[in-house]
């Protein structure tokens, strides 16, 4: 895409923003837990923006009161998934709530080749558009 | 820097001013009794942090101390009350960044089945990031006794946090002296890591009364003359017998007491009670206690 040098998926919060350092990071989830969120770290290979089953890394984290404990999750998730997208979730569970308040990305593939824009042909010359990730083609975990 | 600047003064007074510390450790002199060596260690502490914050503000750096402590003292001679505390002492001195307080006991700690200890104890690490986790009867953690305990597994991942999340979080080990002693025989490695054993002292008698009238104030209650010496009495008494648990014991006397002043009022409930009677424990209901009459106290069985 002309207007995305790079393919960079734009996912959640921040992601038109350069990379989140460790300390921003660190600022967003207090801001969370100051809201009394429970924050959980996410991570998955398949970019689509309508992917909403991404994998859990360890348990979502309730009742912390420092984000140092959730940095901790995000690092060894980056290493056990270096080329993987990682998320960082907060959920508010305050009843009539029960849904997610922020999710933002902390780590991204070193190469995101993009989407492919799908045309398929319909009754009457109609035409349906979809997209496709070009990392998908491949199995999972095998993608990037 | 120019030579000159070494002797550049430093404001330890404004320092000080600013951190509010002063005012922590003049409530905890106002609100512990005793306690001498706690108190003195806990003034030193916080004096080598304000000291590394001006080292810091003129370029002198040097590593943050380790802050990890042990309490060891007999029951009810204030190890919890004191952590509390702690918590508030450094994150005023700026050394923690939440303050807040995770008690754990090694339920909390150790699994029941391998691979269970290591998420459990990082969840209640993590949990305390950012403040003290006090972990009360640590000795419990290890058994010698069984040699697949998972208290073992425990204990390194603890070491392991200890070390490398110094920033991050201050540890508080807390027992009885003598079993303490026993466990850091067998965990060297976690001695070496403490840096500061403090030890809390049995009260004496008068110290014990002042941490009663305290008690009692605390709660809007004061003894009549007559019964602050019937309870002058029972302290000795109550001191001499078995299972006696310092200030616990106290807090346990006091609160019969305050039961059987309740009863008082209300078997004599034709008079007209004013507020005084409300709040005043009288001598009877210091002297009813069985501790005079029978040598044990209530609530025990003889």
């Amino acid at each position: 895409m002309m207007t995305n040098p790079g393919n960079r998926i734009t996912q959640g919060q921040f992601s038109f923003l350069p990379e989140l350092t460790d300390a921003q990071i660190t600022a967003q989830i207090k801001w969370a837990l100051k809201h009394g969120w429970a924050v959980s770290v996410e991570y998955t290979d398949d970019p689509h923006p309508r992917n909403t089953y991404w994998e859990m890394f360890g348990m979502p984290m309730f009742d912390l009161k420092d984000p140092a404990g959730i940095l901790l999750e995000i690092n060894s998730c980056r290493k056990s998934f270096p080329n993987h997208y990682i998320r960082v979730m907060a959920f508010n569970s305050t009843r009539g709530g029960e849904s997610p308040a922020m999710s933002f990305l902390v780590n991204r593939p070193k190469a995101e080749p993009g989407f492919t824009l799908v045309r398929q042909e319909t009754e009457g010359r109609q035409m349906r558009y979809t997209v496709h990730s070009y990392a998908t083609d491949k199995p999972e975990s095998e993608r990037y | 820097m120019s030579p000159n600047a070494h002797d550049a003064p430093v404001d330890l007074e404004a320092e000080l001013e600013a951190s509010e510390v002063q005012e922590v450790l003049e409530k905890l002199d106002r609100e512990l009794i005793g306690l001498k060596p706690v108190k003195t260690r806990i003034r030193e502490i916080a004096a080598l942090l304000l000291v590394d914050r001006l080292r810091e503000k003129v370029g002198l750096t040097s590593e943050t101390p380790t802050l990890h402590m042990c309490f060891a003292g007999n029951p009810g001679t204030g190890k919890t009350t004191v952590a509390m505390r702690m918590g508030e002492i450094l994150k005023r001195l700026g050394y923690v960044r939440e303050g807040h307080l995770v008690t754990v006991t090694r339920d909390d700690l150790v699994g029941q089945y391998i691979g269970h200890t290591a998420p459990k104890t990082r969840e209640i690490i993590k949990k305390a990031m950012g403040g003290v986790l006090f972990i009360d009867e640590a000795y419990y953690l290890y058994k010698p006794e069984n040699e697949r305990d998972y208290g073992q597994e425990a204990i390194e991942i603890l070491l392991q946090a200890m070390e490398n999340h110094r920033d991050d979080l201050v540890v508080i080990l807390a027992g009885y002296k003598d079993r303490m002693d026993r466990f850091f025989q067998s965990n060297p490695g976690m001695r070496s890591r403490i840096a500061h054993h403090v030890e809390f002292p049995d009260y004496s008698s008068d110290e014990l009364m002042a941490i009663a009238k305290l008690m009692l104030a605390g709660q809007n209650y004061r003894f009549s003359a007559d019964a602050e010496k019937a309870f002058a009495e029972y302290i000795p008494l109550r001191m001499r017998l078995a299972q006696f648990a310092n200030a616990r014991s106290i807090r346990n006397a006091l609160d019969r007491a305050r039961l059987r002043q309740a009863n008082r009022l209300f078997a004599g409930r034709r008079k007209a009670i004013t507020k005084t009677d409300l709040m005043t424990i009288e001598a009877e209901d210091v002297l009813a206690s069985r501790v005079f009459r029978e040598g044990h106290p209530d609530g025990t069985p003889p």
